[in-house]
């Protein structure tokens, strides 16, 4: 073949035919089958509806590019601004070996494994990240993933109110309040009504009000550590009230916590979500993230689970092989009567978590937790300088503090002075005053943090708050 | 023969590799090394975890890539599943630190790109699908259809309309269609196709009532069919006061030619992953956004965008908003590859990538048309797919087509879509999309057609098939009734000898 290198060969066309071959093949290829024009192939769309785009024209790559980078410039990251969020997404280091292989175009660019003996790969891969969240979370029972935690925890309430037949689902009132939301809409045409259950002067949940709520509970659900970022001392006692009222104890954790805090599996839950993104994603202003979804081996609670299950198995030829496991419980199959709608899940996302924590190990994971619990106990030293710390206890990452000034007006120093404060609880929380919720990981540097405290200093004095 | 052969590696589990006092981590050391106290009984007693190396981690799953199969390694048509291809500039912009780096509650001032990039892409949305507003919050195809779907129950109840409790789906529906349906609290009402493969005018009328929410549709439908009486399926659901519902899993049939929102229809989701480019990932993440009609902007979930003409800001301030389907804004990371092939494509080029997977389609189902043992059941014409039945090759051979399906695997092409739609018996759901070549869909055929000789000369070949990837024939029913879902299941059961794998 020769092309012509000049003239109306190289007049600018409509773009986007560098990912279409067919497009220079088009007459021919109509011809082949008896059609006339592109038109005849879409005879069957009704004339009076039919539409022209009022669209820009397409762009080369390079101009698309441009535009895109300088779009997104506007945006100021975590690596240009010292920045103390969290509330339910955290600055973590994801190591570069994680980001590579998941971008494998083998794993990136594959469907759902629906054809098994060509996909043992990422089969593998997601068994493999269940094997790991499994040892996580002290529970033999783990699906690919949800979309995040907050969908898991819809589907924990749904979960749960099918098992037990009971209609109310308990929750300690520090929750997000993403996942309030995300857990209102998910159970509101299911007909189960949640309740609340408040924090103590320890800022963990009250016993006392949960013993008074807890009758004909489906569920009763806590966070370790919860929204306060708080270590809930008393857990095996919520676990034992939730059992002995016969609810199912549903655990929604931090997986990065889990090296140094104990397996929710062995204090009793028989439900475990949480958010696995929290491995080997970065924070991508919040998704694609990946729900941990994971329960006792029980036959009754395994067939109400949601979602996608990779199993192992064998092949003809008896070699050890994966495949979609349990896949009656799935709308393909059951419709209407399927334990969820799910079917796109967050694969990729769980095999970056699981490449993530086999990277870490069982050191890897124990010396993340020590780094995180150490960091934010330096961060709380250095706040009682600045401000009140309502609850004592032990944090891992979020620590809530409390100012005498309204928390907006620091916030806007901060930002003056290029710090990120935390997030500003009040709004959701007006109990606790002028208060916003920090936090510290792994990757807080002790200038940021020396930093925050010297503005701080420097604000309190400032005649404008 | 085909000369296709799949890295066949035998490798071993993640838990049976490495070695002690191997470490693949480096960590920075605590700002303090101050004592913190957990109590004992919530102290971490064991992590049964492996200890590798990094170049172990890496050789691990670049081996584990190898055996999986993607759009790049070649076509890969599943129906219904628009595996087009997957342009890399997509992962780039997305991989940049301005997107990675950036926390969701960050404020409105330091986010302003993020922002842009989500009005932007609603803005495109809007245009392309006739809709007035458009949420970008649902993770995936079957999240967006919860949001519709709860959209239409909240703007039901709003008007004291209290007894619409039903949604009608055809037979030929995807199964998350029933499913969202029924997790919003509906009754789902099943409707039958008729013999063209389209909705059932006479049985819609007799299901509509005053009971009907609305209809959930597809179109072109799941035959890849266009139901060309889209107008008057319209008239009668929202005649009997229901709102139709868009699902738009094969948007990739018509952009450009015709808008759900000038076809009648009141919500739409729409998949990034299929029509817009981005890729599947495995299974997810994917990306579901939805749109509706100016009356139903009211109850769409919070927050949205909103561009005030110097700045991008997020409103909350939805009274009647169903809430929240998904933390956050969304699959933040997904829109911004979607934003991009929108740019990238333009009015022109988003045209013909429907005309190019509508010429692609129909001149594969013309080429296999009259194979032996294949029979192309409802009417001809096809927009974005084609849908086979190989019910004559089973019943003269036994060769299913399932079989069909592990035999293509052998040649190196990636199956169709198999059983489904649920009205085709054996059931070849094929989609090329716009991403193939002429050659590549001329060689899909021919290994159909070659399949098809296999099936009548030698059936045992193709039943036996495949041969030619990492693993043979997997035992799924195995899987079910012994189920071992994790490392922690397998290693009691080797420790008790009930397991020889």
């Amino acid at each position: 073949m020769t092309a012509k290198l000049f003239g109306d060969d190289l007049k600018v066309m409509p773009m986007g035919k560098h990912y279409m071959p067919n497009s220079a093949h088009k007459e021919e290829m109509l011809r082949e089958i008896g059609f006339e024009s592109i038109e005849d192939l879409f005879s069957d769309v009704p004339k009076n509806v039919s539409y022209e785009f009022n669209l820009p024209e397409g762009k080369s790559e390079y101009e698309v590019f441009l535009e895109m980078n300088e779009m997104l410039g506007k945006n100021k990251t975590a690596l240009e601004m010292p920045s103390f969020l969290g509330a339910g997404t955290y600055f973590h280091y994801v190591p570069a070996h994680v980001k590579y292989l998941i971008e494998r175009s083998e794993f990136l660019t594959a469907y759902t494994p629906y054809q098994p003996e060509i996909s043992q790969g990422m089969l593998q891969a997601l068994f493999e990240y269940q094997s790991l969240i499994a040892e996580l979370v002290g529970l033999e029972i783990v699906n690919a993933s949800m979309y995040d935690w907050g969908t898991s925890l819809g589907e924990a309430a749904r979960m749960s109110a099918r098992f037990t037949r009971r209609n109310k689902f308990i929750v300690p009132k520090n929750l997000s309040p993403e996942k309030i939301k995300v857990l209102q809409t998910y159970v509101d045409g299911a007909g189960i009504e949640i309740e609340y259950v408040k924090w103590n002067e320890k800022g963990q949940m009250d016993l006392e009000e949960l013993k008074e709520k807890v009758e004909g509970a489906a569920g009763v659900y806590i966070e370790m550590p919860n929204f306060f970022g708080l270590i809930e001392e008393e857990i095996k006692a919520v676990g034992e009230i939730a059992h002995d009222n016969n609810a199912l104890f549903v655990v929604g954790v931090d997986p990065t916590s889990l090296g140094v805090l104990e397996a929710p599996g062995n204090y009793g839950a028989d439900i475990v979500i949480g958010e696995a993104a929290f491995f080997g994603s970065p924070m991508n202003f919040g998704g694609p993230r990946a729900g941990i979804f994971a329960v006792k081996n029980d036959k009754k609670l395994v067939r109400q689970m949601p979602g996608r299950i990779i199993g192992m198995t064998k092949d003809v030829d008896g070699r050890r092989a994966f495949v979609m496991a349990l896949q009656t419980r799935e709308q393909h199959i059951r419709r209407a009567k399927a334990t969820s709608n799910i079917c796109s899940n967050e694969a990729l996302v769980a095999v970056a978590a699981a490449i993530h924590i086999a990277t870490l190990g069982p050191k890897g994971l124990a010396k993340l937790g020590e780094v995180i619990l150490k960091n934010t106990a330096y961060f709380k030293k250095r706040m009682k300088e600045v401000g009140e710390l309502p609850f004592e206890g032990i944090n891992f990452k979020d620590v809530p503090v409390k100012f005498e000034v309204p928390y907006d007006a620091i916030h806007e120093r901060l930002l003056e002075r290029n710090i990120h404060g935390g997030f500003y609880l009040k709004p959701h929380f007006p109990e606790l005053g002028e208060s916003a919720l920090f936090a510290v990981t792994e990757t807080t540097r002790k200038e940021w943090i020396d930093a925050l405290v010297d503005a701080l200093k420097e604000i309190e004095g400032d005649a404008y708050v | 023969m085909p000369m296709f052969k799949q890295a066949r590696w035998d490798e071993p589990l993640i838990f049976e590799l490495g070695g002690r006092g191997r470490v693949s981590f480096t960590l920075p050391e605590a700002i303090e090394d101050i004592d913190v106290q957990i109590p004992e009984e919530l102290k971490r007693g064991s992590l049964e975890l492996p200890e590798l190396s990094e170049p172990e981690v890496v050789k691990h799953y670049t081996r584990l890539s190898e055996m999986n199969y993607g759009v790049d390694s070649g076509i890969y048509p599943l129906g219904s599943c628009t595996m087009k291809y997957n342009p890399k500039i997509n992962e780039e912009l997305a991989g940049h630190p301005k997107v990675t780096y950036v926390h969701p509650y960050q404020d409105e001032r330091t986010v302003q790109g993020a922002l842009q990039v989500m009005w932007e892409l609603e803005q495109w949305l809007k245009e392309v699908t006739g809709m007035d507003r458009f949420t970008l919050q649902p993770a995936a195809g079957a999240n967006g259809e919860f949001t519709g779907v709860m959209i239409i129950r909240a703007y039901h109840l709003d008007r004291g309309d209290t007894k619409r409790d039903e949604i009608i789906v055809p037979d030929s529906a995807h199964g998350t269609n029933p499913a969202s349906a029924a997790m919003a609290g509906f009754k789902v009402i099943e409707i039958p196709s008729n013999e063209q493969g389209m909705v059932d005018l006479e049985a819609l009328r007799s299901a509509v009532s005053e009971r009907t929410a609305g209809l959930m549709l597809t179109n072109p439908n799941t035959l890849g069919i266009f139901e060309e009486d889209i107008l008057e399926i319209a008239k009668i659901v929202h005649d009997a006061g229901g709102l139709l519902y868009y699902d738009g899993a094969n948007l990739n049939g018509i952009l450009g030619k015709v808008r759900p929102g000038d076809m009648g229809f009141d919500v739409v989701h729409i998949n990034l992953h299929k029509t817009f480019s981005t890729p599947h990932g495995g299974g997810g993440p994917g990306a579901g956004p939805v749109g509706v009609k100016d009356f139903l902007k009211d109850y769409l979930p919070v927050p949205v965008v909103e561009y005030d003409g110097e700045k991008y800001y997020l409103n909350y301030d939805l009274p009647k908003s169903i809430g929240k389907v998904k933390e956050f804004y969304g699959n933040f990371g997904v829109l911004v590859k979607a934003l991009t092939y929108l740019k990238i494509m333009g009015r022109q080029g988003l045209k013909e990538a429907s005309e190019i997977a509508v010429l692609n389609a129909n001149y594969l189902g013309k080429k296999l048309k009259g194979t032996k043992g294949y029979e192309l059941p409802h009417k001809e014409l096809r927009k974005h797919e084609v849908v086979f039945s190989a019910e004559p090759m089973k019943r003269d051979t036994g060769v299913k087509a399932l079989d069909v399906a592990k035999r293509l695997l052998d040649h190196g092409l990636h199956a169709p879509t198999i059983y489904f739609p649920l009205i085709v018996h054996e059931a070849l759901m094929i989609e090329p999309t716009e991403g193939v070549t002429k050659e590549e869909l001329d060689a899909y055929v021919d290994a159909l057609k070659r399949i098809s000789e296999e099936a009548y000369s030698n059936p045992e070949l193709v039943k036996s098939a495949p041969h030619n990837t990492a693993v043979r024939r997997v035992d799924d029913v195995l899987a079910t009734k012994r189920p071992v879902i994790t490392w922690r299941m397998y290693r009691k059961l080797k420790e008790k000898g009930d397991i020889d794998i």
